[in-house]
């Protein structure tokens, strides 16, 4: 009750009534008015989505699970009036989708490149391991070496080649071979390596410059050289396997681990050189650049598939797979540059200056200073840009290269499996498997940029 | 020591080699002898190896007959047309798919990606369902998908499906009415294009209004009576001038009406869905971009929410926005050369595939080719710069 005085004062005495709760807040039903039914428009969008979900998610289950062909030697599984995916097409085509027309026989060599290329790839990927530097060592130079040489089969005779067109005593002593070894190409070899450090350091040393230092360069450049040349000519006993018989995910993977392992150091010279402040070079680099970015990924695949070939001397008539290589390396190193720009454009200026400070060399800045910290912060444009990368590895096919895609494309032509459901059952299984590795990427890539932003979070 | 011409401050063993200048010019001096032996090696070549070959050089070439066809033409083109001809017809047929892709990418684009910003958890999650997905396929992949799997499974002319009766899908494509235009069409393009000017300058008229007075007009309401009501009555001064051909099916096929290929409804529509994908992204960084406090300042100012909307958040989103939707725009011109992996007429198919394997003239042909889209990419690249100039930030 309350209280009310002659001159009209009001005072209360007792406390006003509760009054009645709030309609529910939380549960269930209140997160569904709040946010799914709190207008007309509201409304409308929420009926329209569940219709769409309504549309596209049942039918995809049934046609990918519940209506599935899951056994069955051909066709026949597949044929009736409400048949699902047939897995059992994919099974039967699963070889040549993953290796192409690679040899039966000789598939566990791309089995142990796939391997090989995980456990190098994880251990890389995670963050907090050790050893980085000895694992990317691993990974962008020797794994590519080996990788060749298990897929090809190595034995390329490069020796050959190299002593027909540059040996210099070739006509003294004639060819001689030991052991499978050609001798006469590495007693030359030695002999020009000795000539040309002789050459370099005597300059180097002429100019008032540190020949010993320059010699020294010039033998390890041969000796990486040599090494390389070396272990692709030895004969390991493997056959020979043409890339024409290379297909499907291999193929796919092979132009795109070519495609980051060359595109990531081109793509750093070149932004280093967009960065310098000698005109000329930025000048090339620009224009290399501005190039390659500008035209689409098909006309540079045309032009290594038809261009190429006439701009290289008459006689070298290089692998189409090798041709398809080069361009997209040169096409996604253009990306690249941009990307790794990114990186060196988000360094403090203090940090050079400081590096200069110290007293370190131009190179020894860069190499010890920046590009370390230029090259973690954009690895999610890395990745990024090794994403579309990926993506674009379909384009292949358009000249004839018969990648994941192209080898999927070919086998919706197989009469032995010409069912209704066979092409949409092969659209399924590639778009997963599509979807898998850029997502994963992608998630990746979202995962090492909420890492690295830690430290800018003060 | 009153020696002060030597190098100051080197010391005893420095020389010239380590002199920064030095190095600079003589690194600019060999990388240019390499580009240039490049270069020189590379025409040696070349001109030996089409010797060899029997190929003739020169852009004489564009006026021989292509002597083939192509199935969709936006200018008349027969088999007996030159090879510069094809090359317009490709040229277009480019860009009618960038700009139809184009308009829909943008529409598509924004509007998922304002949904993944919205409240409501179903819009929300579809929109990032869409965007995840279509983000993480390959766009050839797209393309043959639309092409193999939708497209070529509609069913025959016959049983076409109709929409109002008017237009039709089929797996020929999509037939939509042919519009015919009769005596006095002209006005009617003129009254739109007046219109069109009208709009513009009275934008601009109001906006200095509201300058000076503070007096604000529904300007867009009042433009859009413009564009639409000059039209109207320019055709009803003319008595209605413009009709359509509505398809009729006749046999196993339609007559009448325009025929819009399968190949050029799978490449727009797969262009479209995937490029607005990433154009969401755009949209959504866009507008995150904007600090909720802008929100805050505008409602405590006054302005209702669509007000805060189109006068502070939309402006400043649209700076961040742009740069990278004109990229992808570009992205979406260039992904447009996929067109070849279904046999769509575009620039590369036409031109860079059946014509180069016609006349064998590689070099010239992926050369303009390629210069074609360096073209678009520069005019796009200026255009942007000047755009970024005008809308960039401020900063005392």
């Amino acid at each position: 009750m309350s209280m009310t005085f002659d001159d009209g004062t009001f005072i209360r005495n007792e406390m006003a009534p509760a009054l009645p709760p709030p309609t529910q807040r939380i549960g269930a039903l209140a997160w569904m008015r709040e946010n799914l039914f709190s207008g007309v428009l509201n409304t409308l969008l929420t009926v329209f989505g569940i219709f769409l979900v309504a549309l596209i998610v049942p039918p995809f289950v049934r046609f990918m699970f519940i209506d599935a062909v899951w056994t069955g030697e051909n066709r026949e599984a597949c044929l009736g009036p409400e048949v699902g995916a047939c897995w059992p097409f994919i099974q039967a085509k699963f070889g040549q989708l993953i290796y192409g027309f690679y040899p039966i026989s000789e598939r566990w060599r791309v089995d142990i490149v796939f391997a090989a290329g995980v456990l190098l790839l994880v251990p890389l990927m995670v963050l907090s391991w050790p050893f980085k530097r000895i694992n990317a060592f691993l990974f962008f130079v020797a794994y590519p070496v080996v990788a060749f040489v298990l897929l090809t089969g190595g034995n390329i005779n490069a020796s050959a080649f190299l002593l027909e067109r540059f040996g210099l005593i070739r006509g003294l002593v004639g060819d001689a071979e030991i052991g499978g070894i050609n001798l006469v190409f590495w007693v030359d070899y030695v002999l020009t390596a000795l000539l040309v450090m002789a050459a370099i350091g005597g300059l180097i040393a002429a100019l008032g410059g540190s020949g010993r230092s320059a010699a020294r360069t010039t033998f390890w450049v041969f000796l990486a050289f040599g090494l390389l040349i070396f272990i692709w000519d030895v004969d390991v006993g493997l056959d020979y396997v043409e890339t024409r018989q290379w297909g499907g995910l291999l193929v796919t993977l092979v132009i795109a681990v070519t495609g980051i392992v060359a595109s990531l150091p081109l793509g750093i010279l070149l932004a280093l050189g967009r960065r310098s402040q000698m005109p000329v070079v930025r000048l090339l680099s620009v224009i290399f650049i501005e190039f390659w970015r500008g035209v689409p990924l098909i006309t540079v695949l045309f032009f290594a598939t038809y261009m190429l070939p006439l701009f290289l001397p008459q006689g070298t008539n290089p692998d189409a797979l090798l041709r398809a290589l080069v361009g997209v390396a040169l096409f996604s190193a253009a990306y690249m540059a941009e990307v790794v720009r990114g990186g060196l454009q988000a360094i403090p200026k203090g940090q050079y200056e400081g590096a200069m400070a110290v007293g370190l060399t131009w190179s020894q800045m860069m190499r010890l200073i920046i590009l370390p910290q230029a090259l973690t912060l954009v690895i999610p444009g890395i990745v990024n840009s090794f994403i579309s990368l990926f993506k674009d590895t379909t384009l292949v096919l358009i000249v004839s290269i018969f990648d994941f895609l192209g080898q999927l494309r070919a086998s919706f032509t197989d009469p032995n499996w010409a069912t209704p459901v066979t092409l949409y059952t092969g659209f399924a299984f590639a778009g997963v498997v599509y979807f898998l590795f850029c997502f994963g990427m992608s998630r990746y890539s979202l995962f090492v940029e909420r890492r690295l932003n830690t430290s800018h979070r003060h | 020591m009153t020696d002060l011409a030597g190098p100051v401050g080197g010391h005893a063993k420095s020389s010239f080699i380590n002199d920064p200048k030095v190095r600079s010019i003589g690194l600019q001096l060999i990388a240019l002898i390499v580009v240039i032996f490049l270069g020189w090696s590379f025409t040696e070549n070349a001109r030996d190896n089409l010797a060899a070959q029997k190929i003739a050089t020169g852009f004489g070439f564009l006026d021989n007959t292509a002597g083939f066809g192509i199935n969709q033409t936006l200018i008349p083109y027969s088999e007996t047309s030159t090879y510069g001809r094809a090359f317009v017809v490709g040229l277009l047929n480019t860009l009618l798919v960038a700009v139809v892709g184009i308009l829909l990418a943008t529409i598509i684009g924004f509007l998922v990606g304002i949904g993944r910003l919205s409240k409501n958890f179903v819009v929300r999650t579809l929109s990032t369902v869409y965007v995840e997905v279509l983000r993480n396929l390959p766009p050839l992949f797209q393309i043959l998908f639309w092409y193999l799997a939708v497209l070529s499974a509609m069913p025959g002319p016959r049983n076409s499906i109709s929409l109002f009766g008017e237009v039709f899908i089929s797996n020929r494509g999509i037939i939509i009415p042919r519009p015919l235009f009769g005596d006095g069409a002209g006005i009617v393009v003129w009254a739109i294009g007046l219109a069109i000017l009208m709009a513009i300058l009275f934008r601009h008229w109001a906006a200095s209004r509201q300058e000076e007075t503070g007096r604000y007009l529904p300007v867009l309401w009042i433009n859009l009576g413009l564009i639409i009501g000059l039209p109207l009555l320019a055709l009803i001064a003319t008595g209605f001038p413009i009709s359509f051909e509505v398809p009729e099916l006749k046999g196993f096929n339609f007559v009448g009406g325009v025929q819009v290929i399968p190949e050029f409804v799978a490449l727009t529509v797969a262009l479209a869905t995937y490029t607005a994908a990433f154009i969401a992204e755009n949209v959504r960084s866009g507008i995150q971009s904007v600090s909720h406090g802008q929100t805050e300042a505008a409602h405590s100012l006054g302005l209702r929410h669509a007000q805060t909307l189109r006068l502070v958040i939309i402006p400043q989103a649209m700076r961040v926005i742009i740069p990278p939707l004109t990229s992808q725009y570009l992205n979406l011109t260039k992904n447009s050369s996929l067109a070849v992996g279904i046999g769509y007429p575009d620039l590369v198919a036409v031109f860079a595939g059946t014509a180069l394997n016609q006349s064998g003239q590689a070099i010239e042909i992926i050369a303009i080719t390629m210069g074609v889209y360096l073209v678009l990419s520069i005019i796009t690249a200026t255009i942007m710069n000047v755009y970024n100039k005008r809308v960039a930030l401020v900063e005392r």
